[in-house]
């Protein structure tokens, strides 16, 4: 089982009490999808992601980050249970939506990229290693039911 | 039948994208031609930039890389790479000149890293999967440092140039 430390888990509650969803989700998918843009494979239905630009003002990439950052928020809540509170989510990644697990780390990183943007010298090499280290398990727990 | 064939074509050139972003399987080339000229000119202008305050970029990407990633402290047993030790600093101030100085003209790469790349072959034989850790520890600094300004776009170029440079450093390995 994953130990976290006193610090940590106020690191990590701090983080996320401190964000607006709405901004940060749509910023790091939209990010993502930029950088790596073959993960752009797994949004063929929702419009048009022909640029930066286009893709930054999808209203349908902004809904799904901001869905998928609220998703983060049951890993926050069961800090000490998170390849559980997954597994679902993980078989549904899996069987249904067929996303490569790669991925996760993928949109992981751009996040922090984000979350390092807002608040600048305030995410102390301390918070990011704590944060990655929470992003780490939260991408574990989701790759952890495909076969 | 098409349908398959269009498929499988769809699915490998995403997969050979995916392969373009993986130093450790693609080198220098694919990834530089990758690079747009108005990449290639932001890449400049933001190194540009960043010259002056080398030392302060540099050692805050290494203190992200040793505090995330506790095994790249290995290859510092001989300096104290305690947060605002002189060493820290110099260290951290020569590789962002270094990767400043490479990113004047990326076409050249090669050329101006072949001392680089022979030091690194033969000398600090540091493992190419370090690039990669501190290569996205520099990409938070920047991050950091820049806000908004980092955009995806400029972080889309800032990343593919980290993988030629780390590319072109590991070049001489074997």
């Amino acid at each position: 089982m994953v130990e976290w430390t006193e610090q940590e888990r106020n690191i990590i509650t701090s983080i996320f009490s401190s964000l607006d969803y709405d901004d940060v989700g749509p910023k790091a998918l939209s990010r993502c999808l930029i950088v790596y843009p073959w993960t752009q494979r797994y949004f063929a239905s929702f419009g048009n992601l022909y640029n930066a630009d286009a893709i930054k003002t999808n209203p349908n990439i902004q809904a799904h980050g901001t869905r998928v950052l609220h998703g983060l928020d049951r890993a926050v809540k069961n800090m000490d249970n998170i390849k559980d509170t997954y597994a679902e989510l993980s078989v549904l990644h899996s069987e249904k939506l067929h996303v490569d697990p790669d991925n996760f780390r993928l949109l992981a990183d751009c996040l922090t990229i984000v979350i390092a943007a807002k608040m600048g010298s305030g995410f102390t090499p301390e918070m990011q290693a704590t944060f990655q280290k929470f992003l780490a398990v939260v991408v574990s727990a989701l790759g952890r039911q495909y076969h | 039948m098409t349908c398959t064939l269009v498929n499988a074509a769809i699915k490998w050139s995403i997969k050979a994208q995916h392969v373009c972003w993986d130093l450790s399987s693609v080198g220098f080339l694919s990834v530089v031609t990758m690079l747009s000229k108005k990449e290639k000119k932001l890449i400049k202008e933001i190194w540009e930039r960043l010259t002056p305050v080398a030392e302060d970029i540099g050692s805050d990407a290494l203190l992200r890389m040793f505090a995330s990633y506790p095994g790249t402290k290995t290859y510092f047993s001989h300096l104290d790479i305690s947060p605002g030790s002189a060493h820290l600093y110099s260290h951290g101030k020569k590789i962002v000149l270094a990767i400043a100085e490479g990113a004047k003209d990326i076409s050249q790469l090669t050329v101006t890293l072949a001392p680089l790349q022979t030091l690194h072959a033969y000398q600090l034989r540091i493992d190419p999967t370090n690039f990669k850790l501190l290569s996205h520890c520099m990409l938070v600094t920047l991050a950091c440092y820049l806000g908004e300004e980092f955009t995806p776009v400029a972080h889309a170029a800032i990343d593919k140039y980290l993988s030629a440079f780390a590319a072109v450093l590991s070049e001489k390995y074997r």
